[in-house]
């Protein structure tokens, strides 16, 4: 297995009295595209937040390239290379889509570079390039979407989080989206850690998954794996079998605990 | 009278775009940057355009140390702290400038002093013109800044969406600081400009009250709103000087302040809930 880029152990997230996280450890392998599945509530964003700065935990670590950086501000967090996509894509409404792709590259200052990977971010998504000039708050929300990963892209991070990129868009959209994260990940060689609520496609283009349940993670495996699995099946991808359950089998054996 | 109230507006509406809080010190800021001003002139013998380089430095560094070490503490308070807050602040800012400079009414002399211009059969002091002059030069360089430069657009995105900002990179606490020194710099030229037409006492803070209204008037938030709400007010007041009974034209902001509220509250420019939460 290679290094693992991203390090979370034991970390315990608070909502004010409220846990949201309950101690969970997870590795992000370099290289790799690692997701997180789970229902609403679950704390998957929760999770993203912790990682990338925007809430602190109370408890555990977080390393990233061997460096701790829970309790950093985010905008240190993403100096050192990692992208954060948030969830319902947060784009400069006011600013035009070009403006919006520059804020991206903020931290960076080589303009030839930036130059280039604008020319990257549009062969990926044409249409941004089409609607340059246009106020990103007048955009679709599937070209939003595109926006708001290009926009970390331009970072030219290390490592992408990407929160539900899904999210309320057409199937047809959604596919899209994700064969250009694939692509993304195999040509540009960015780690990217996964959180989705659309488990089927999620699971076919990770690498490794975790499933997190009202803030534990009560599975793991390979993604090949996790798709053969009956309670992935039944509650994740909608498979429905012969005879009804009524619970998950996982709870009604309390495997984790 | 219209530009300076514009200009004071636009020190609110910048720092309201950008961090949510109203600074009722903003009148203040510009009675610290005359007096600041008139200290290089009239004690130090620096020239006047020296003087006002280091009037709107001092006073801009002011805001932001203002902001680093007691504003951002109450980001996310109700704004009812903030707005005594503020006015306490204020409060402090007179009381410093009686005690530094006196509570009486100076003068400051300006290249532009007891000339005039004949312009199509109105004469125009030069102090005026230089009011109207440094107000459109502040107003392109602003805006040249906000749309060009790339720690301008970064604030503009800082404003629009905080977190996104901090995702991006963008060191969010170190705009608001630079907002404010921008806001605190704008009211100490307003206030530069103002002085040789109203002399400077330590209660020239007050037009931020009539200012506060043009920035209500144009629609908090808006900034061409801010100047255009300023120069309304202005001419409303000047009016009402000629041609309503004596008295009204110190009233007749707040009266219109009344109106707005009353009538249409986003004000001239101002968008109702185009910010998501």
């Amino acid at each position: 297995m290679p290094r693992a880029l991203l390090e979370v152990s034991n970390v315990e997230t608070y909502y004010g009295p409220i846990m949201a996280i309950r101690g969970i450890s997870f590795t992000v392998p370099k290289g790799q595209i690692v997701t997180i599945l789970g229902a609403n509530g679950a704390g998957k964003t929760t999770i993203l937040k912790t990682v990338s700065g925007v809430m602190d935990p109370q408890k555990g670590s977080v390393l990233f390239d061997g460096k701790a950086i829970h309790g950093m501000d985010p905008d240190r967090v993403m100096r050192l290379g990692l992208s954060h996509v948030p969830e319902g894509r947060e784009v400069f409404p006011f600013l035009s889509v070009r403006e919006n792709l520059r804020m991206g590259a903020y931290t960076r200052s080589d303009p030839g570079g930036i130059a280039q990977d604008l020319e990257m971010v549009y062969e990926y998504f044409p249409v941004l390039q089409a609607r340059a000039d246009q106020r990103a708050g007048s955009l679709s929300g599937g070209e939003q979407q595109m926006l708001a990963i290009s926009r970390a892209l331009m970072a030219r991070p290390a490592m992408m989080l990407l929160d539900e990129p899904s999210l309320g868009l057409s199937p047809k959209l959604v596919k899209e989206i994700f064969d250009i994260i694939l692509r993304i990940n195999k040509e540009r060689g960015v780690t990217v850690l996964l959180v989705e609520q659309n488990a089927n496609m999620a699971l076919h283009i990770a690498d490794y998954g975790y499933v997190l349940e009202v803030g534990r993670i009560v599975m793991e495996d390979a993604c090949a794996r996790l798709l053969e699995k009956d309670d992935i099946k039944e509650f994740y991808l909608g498979v429905k079998e012969a005879g009804v359950r009524g619970t998950r089998r996982w709870k009604r054996k309390k495997t984790w605990r | 009278m219209g530009c300076i109230y514009g200009l004071v507006a636009l020190g609110f509406v910048l720092i309201y775009k950008a961090t949510e809080l109203v600074n009722f010190a903003q009148g203040d800021l510009l009675m610290l940057g005359a007096f600041v001003c008139y200290m290089f002139v009239i004690w130090y013998g620096v020239g006047y355009w020296a003087a006002f380089a280091l009037a709107i430095a001092i006073v801009a560094l002011f805001g932001a140390a203002l902001d680093a070490s007691v504003l951002r503490r109450v980001i996310g308070q109700p704004q009812f702290a903030v707005v005594m807050l503020t006015i306490g602040l204020g409060a402090i800012f007179r009381a410093f400038a009686s005690m530094t400079w006196g509570s009486e009414i100076y003068t400051l002399p300006t290249p532009f002093s007891a000339k005039a211009t004949r312009v199509g059969g109105v004469t125009i002091s030069h102090e005026y013109v230089s009011i109207i002059v440094g107000t459109v030069i502040l107003c392109a360089v602003l805006y040249a800044f906000f749309t060009y430069t790339r720690v301008g657009v970064a604030m503009q995105a800082a404003s629009q969406n905080q977190l996104a900002a901090y995702y991006m990179g963008i060191p969010v606490k170190r705009m608001f600081s630079l907002i404010w020194a921008i806001s605190a710099g704008v009211a100490a030229i307003a206030g530069v400009l103002l002085a040789p037409v109203s002399l400077i006492d330590i209660n020239l803070g007050f037009i931020g009250l009539k200012a506060f209204a043009a920035a209500v008037l144009g629609g908090f938030g808006s900034i061409p709103g801010s100047l255009v709400g300023g120069i309304t007010i202005g001419l409303i007041e000047l009016f009402a000087g000629a041609y309503l009974p004596h008295g009204f034209k110190d009233v007749a902001a707040y009266v219109v302040l009344l109106a707005v509220l009353a009538i249409r509250p986003q004000g001239m420019f101002g968008t109702v809930g185009r910010k998501k939460v």
